[in-house]
């Protein structure tokens, strides 16, 4: 079985973000860059499936700047086998990649897509299940265990009451929840034989979709202030703030 | 044109975060329909009927949306969806399985986690980890939207007498069954509800710790329990408990976090709080950056004498 996995380029989850003075958006010029955290995730379970005999060939694909490409080749040192670069100027939205992965789907014909449960920048949370739906396939979404078993996924999916399982016909779309995995580190002769791995280059022309985003950004504003407030010596004092001043117990 | 929302319900009642879905939908200005889908689920749809504010509830009761798999539940909300300007649901778990999928069945996008309302076609919506505010405009034919529970106030569950009326929808997709569930137990009241959270991090050091020392203040209080991610990971309590980023959004009137530095992933989840307390033995934890009152000192000695003083 073949797996595609989707890795997003995206500031690194450390970074302190700067929002432009004009309003028009969030500072990514001159910041540190990383592979979306749950993306990570995704590479990792898919390289684990391949090293488990489950899967025979892993395939990671971004959408983004020339740059994007950075993050395939961490994604092969991490034991991807090939990557697909769509090179996008400007905005995608995640409805215009679940469009143009939809298209490479239908190329490439993966027995699973794993994806991350949402990007760290937008977080909109929703490619993976728009895809799972133009393609009409299952989705198991939030995923914190996937077992795979003949032709079926048995997806652990975290709710807000707790754990659920649900059985789903292959091919399907997985997206990752924090506990599915620790990703590896990509080791040093890993990283030396990722850049002569293949990495295929197509555009958004060849694909034929349409990504103009549907969401316009009208502005960006950083978000109300807190006033940081007191320190107090001792849980008395604390208690009496909170009855008094604060009149919340 | 009438808007929509997908109510969540476990088949016996309807969820808080469905009536603050009703009450953000209120503000669009149209009339508003709710559609229960679930099996046996008749009271929750007269529940719904009762809530102030709702033209019509639709109701579909059919086996195959008893586990509310997105499979089949956004089939059933596409098919219904061209009659719908905009159709909301909460951002939870729940919504945000099944809402993006039925938008891509109509080849939508989703406005996701919507704390505000401007027009419309026009929201607000955190990014970043809350660490900023985009306000967006959407050309979607239909606007598929996921709100936040705590930006908005709950509308009123009881004054309302809609008409119900039974639809359906093509019931088993055939992609997916449901397997079980283990959800967690608690007396306590729920997370994101909750007037008071009691939250402990990493800095509580083991799951027996934070029954002797977080849960006894969090009883004493009447408040619920939430967590770090450092916290859930470790084992200490389950995942559902997490507050952040990519776990619950609370808002509750008092956060107490005990044990937590504060990653800006935390702060996304409690920074919209009333009124925080943090108590970190590390005086420059960044926690106290957004906390109104902070004790610097040992969890173990402040949280017990906070326990037994209240
Ligand atoms: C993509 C992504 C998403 C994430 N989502 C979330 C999320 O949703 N929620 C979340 O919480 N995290 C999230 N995280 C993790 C986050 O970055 C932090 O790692 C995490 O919040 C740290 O938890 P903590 O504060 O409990 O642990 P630590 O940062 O280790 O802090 C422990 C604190 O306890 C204090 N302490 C220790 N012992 C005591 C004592 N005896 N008395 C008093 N104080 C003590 C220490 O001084 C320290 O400040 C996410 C990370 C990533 C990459
Ligand atoms: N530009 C992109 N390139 C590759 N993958 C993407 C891109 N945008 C979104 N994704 C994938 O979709 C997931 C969810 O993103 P989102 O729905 O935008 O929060 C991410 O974790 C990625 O796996």
């Amino acid at each position: 079985m073949k797996i595609l996995v989707t890795v997003k380029r995206v500031i690194d989850y450390n970074v302190k973000i700067r929002i432009k003075a004009d309003g028009s958006g969030v500072e990514t010029q001159n910041v540190k860059m990383s592979m979306n955290p749950f993306d990570e995730i995704a590479v990792e379970e898919a390289v684990r499936l391949k090293e488990k005999g489950i899967a025979s060939e892993v395939v990671a694909v971004t959408f983004g700047p020339t740059q994007a490409q950075e993050t395939l080749r961490t994604a092969m040192a991490m034991g991807v086998d090939r990557a697909i670069y769509i090179a996008v100027e400007g905005e995608i939205q995640s409805l215009g990649v679940a469009r143009a992965l939809k298209k490479i789907i239908d190329k490439e014909q993966p027995g699973l897509v794993i994806m991350g449960k949402q990007a760290i920048d937008n977080d909109s949370s929703q490619t993976g299940p728009i895809l799972a739906a133009m393609l009409g396939w299952p989705q198991g979404t939030f995923a914190s265990k996937v077992d795979i078993a003949g032709d079926k996924a048995h997806v652990t999916r975290e709710i807000d009451g707790g754990l659920e399982t649900v059985a789903l016909k292959l091919p399907a779309v997985v997206t990752t929840d924090l506990r599915l995995n620790e990703p590896r580190y990509a080791s040093l002769p890993n990283i030396m034989k990722a850049k002569k791995k293949p990495l295929e280059t197509m555009t958004l022309a060849e694909l034929d979709v349409d990504v103009t985003p549907t969401l316009q950004v009208l502005k960006v504003e950083p978000p109300p202030v807190r006033k940081g407030g007191i320190k107090v010596p001792d849980v008395d004092t604390l208690i009496d703030k909170l009855k008094n001043e604060a009149k919340v117990i | 044109m009438t808007t929509l929302i997908l109510a969540e319900h476990d088949n016996a009642h309807l969820k808080p975060s469905t009536l603050h879905t009703i009450a953000a939908a209120a503000k669009l200005g149209a009339p508003v329909a709710v559609l229960v889908a679930g099996q046996n689920c008749a009271a929750v749809a007269a529940e719904a009927a009762a809530v102030t504010g709702i033209a019509e509830v639709l109701h579909a009761d059919n086996a195959a949306y008893a586990n509310f798999l997105a499979e089949n539940v956004a089939a059933l909300v596409a098919k219904l969806a061209p009659s719908y300007a905009h159709i909301l649901a909460p951002a939870t778990s729940f919504g945000k399985n099944i809402l993006p999928r039925a938008a891509g069945l109509c080849d939508c996008a989703v406005v996701s986690d919507i704390i505000a309302i401007e027009g419309t076609d026009t929201f607000v919506r955190p990014i970043y980890a809350g660490n900023a505010i985009a306000t967006v405009k959407s050309t979607d034919k239909i606007k598929f939207i996921t709100v936040r529970s705590t930006a908005f106030d709950a509308a009123t569950a009881t004054g309302g007498n809609a008409a119900v009326k039974a639809v359906d929808g093509a019931g088993d997709a055939g992609l997916s069954a449901f397997v079980g569930a283990e959800l967690s137990k608690s007396e306590r009241p729920e997370l994101t509800a909750a007037r008071i959270v009691v939250s402990g991090g990493r800095g509580v050091g083991s799951g027996e710790n934070f029954k002797m020392v977080i849960e006894p203040l969090a009883d004493k209080l009447g408040a619920a329990v939430g967590a770090s991610r450092a916290a859930v990971d470790a084992g200490y309590v389950p995942n559902d408990y997490q507050v952040g980023q990519t776990g619950k959004v609370v808002a509750p009137d008092l956060y107490i976090a005990a044990g937590i530095s504060g990653a800006i992933q935390h702060l996304a989840g409690m920074k919209g709080s009333k009124v925080i307390v943090a108590i970190n033995k590390d005086p420059d934890a960044p926690i106290f950056a957004v906390a109104d009152y902070g004790i610097v000192g040992d969890l173990f000695d402040v949280v017990p004498a906070l326990t037994s003083k209240l």
